[in-house]
C-alpha cells in the first residue's frame, strides 16, 4: 500500500492495469531467459516492414492467362481479387488496365491510401508530399524523372485513391512471354508496375 | 530454461495474416498501435512463441477465446490476456507471479 501510495507522484493512476500486466510478463519472461529483450525490438521492427507478399502479381498474372478473369477484374476489382483470396476489410478496390494507348497511374492526393491487401505496404516516395502533387500536375514529366518514358501518344490517367476505393494498375503483358507459364509471369510483375510509375 | 530452437522459426504469414476478429489492428496496411505498451506487448507474444518452437496457433486460439470473452474490450487488451493464458498453460509462470509483479509496477 505505501509502495501504492509513493506511485501516485509519479503517473500511476494513469498507468492502466492492462500496461502493467504485459509490462509484468516481459519482465518475467526476460528474467527467465525465455525472451531477449532485443529479441522482442526485432520482432516489433520486422513486422512493421514486412511489406508482405505481392498478391498483387497473382493477380496481374491470372488477368493475362485468362481473359474471363481479366473482364471481371476489371468490372469488379474487389470481388475478382477476393476470387484468389485476397482483400481487406477496407474499401474496395478497382483495376484500370494500361493498354498501348492509355497508361495508368496511381496516387493518393490527400494521404497516402494504398492497395495493401495486393501490394503490401506503400513505399516511401508513395507518400511524399512531391509524389502526390507533382502527379496530379505533371504526370508524364514525374514518370520520366521515375524512368517511366511514355511515348508522346499515350495518354495518362492519373486515379486519386481514397479510403473507400483503391487502385491497382493492370500492366501490359510484356513481349516475348507467350511460353511462360502464370506463375512465371507473375515472377515478372513488379511492385511499381502495378502502381503505374513502371512500365514492363 | 528453455533454449530457443533455432530450427523452428515462426511462419511470419501466420502472424501477419490472422483473419477475422484476430487480425491485426492495421491503418492502411500498416500495424497500429495505441500506445507503446501494445508494440511491447506484441514483440513479447511472437517473441515468446518463438523461443517456444510454438506454432503460432497455440497463441492464436487462446487469442480468439479472450476475444471472444470479452468482445468489446480494446484489440491489444485481448492479446495480453492470451499471453497471459499461454505462459500460464505452458507452465512457465503462474497467475500470482503476474499478479505480484504487476503489482510492483507503479511508473
Amino acid at each position: 500500500m505505501s509502495e501504492h501510495d509513493r506511485g501516485e507522484h509519479h503517473r500511476s493512476a494513469e498507468l492502466g492495469d492492462v500496461e502493467r500486466r504485459a509490462r509484468a510478463l516481459e519482465q518475467l519472461l526476460v528474467e527467465k531467459g525465455i525472451v531477449d529483450p532485443a529479441f522482442i525490438d526485432n520482432m516489433v521492427e520486422a513486422y512493421a516492414n514486412d511489406i508482405g507478399p505481392m498478391n498483387g502479381a497473382r493477380v496481374v498474372a491470372r488477368a493475362w492467362v485468362d481473359p474471363a478473369y481479366r473482364e471481371r477484374l476489371l468490372r469488379d476489382g474487389t470481388a475478382a481479387i477476393a476470387e484468389l483470396g485476397y482483400g481487406g476489410p477496407e474499401g474496395n478496390l478497382a483495376v484500370v488496365e494500361n493498354t498501348d494507348d492509355v497508361h495508368n497511374v496511381v496516387v493518393c492526393t490527400l494521404c497516402s491510401c494504398y492497395p495493401w491487401p495486393v501490394l503490401g505496404l506503400p513505399p516511401t516516395w508513395y507518400k511524399s508530399p512531391p509524389y502526390r502533387s507533382r502527379m496530379v500536375r505533371e504526370p508524364r514529366r514525374l514518370l520520366a524523372e521515375m524512368g517511366c518514358d511514355l511515348p508522346e501518344h499515350t495518354e495518362v490517367r492519373v486515379w486519386d485513391s481514397s479510403a473507400e476505393l483503391r487502385y491497382l494498375v493492370l500492366p501490359q503483358r510484356p513481349a516475348g512471354t507467350e511460353s511462360l507459364g502464370e506463375e512465371q509471369l507473375a515472377e515478372l510483375v513488379s511492385r511499381d508496375s502495378m502502381i503505374g510509375v513502371e512500365r514492363l | 530454461m528453455t533454449k530457443p530452437p533455432t530450427d523452428l522459426l515462426l511462419a511470419a504469414s501466420e502472424v501477419r495474416d490472422m483473419a477475422g476478429p484476430a487480425a491485426l489492428p492495421r491503418v492502411n496496411g500498416e500495424l497500429v498501435y495505441e500506445s507503446p505498451w501494445q508494440r511491447r506487448a506484441f514483440g513479447t507474444a511472437v517473441a515468446t512463441t518463438q523461443h517456444l518452437g510454438l506454432d503460432w496457433d497455440q497463441f492464436r486460439v487462446r487469442l480468439m477465446a479472450a476475444i471472444a470473452d470479452q468482445p468489446d474490450r480494446p484489440y491489444y487488451e485481448s492479446w495480453v490476456a492470451a499471453l497471459e493464458r499461454l505462459v500460464v498453460d505452458r507452465g512457465l509462470l503462474t497467475t500470482q507471479d503476474i499478479d505480484d509483479r504487476a503489482a510492483e509496477i507503479t511508473e
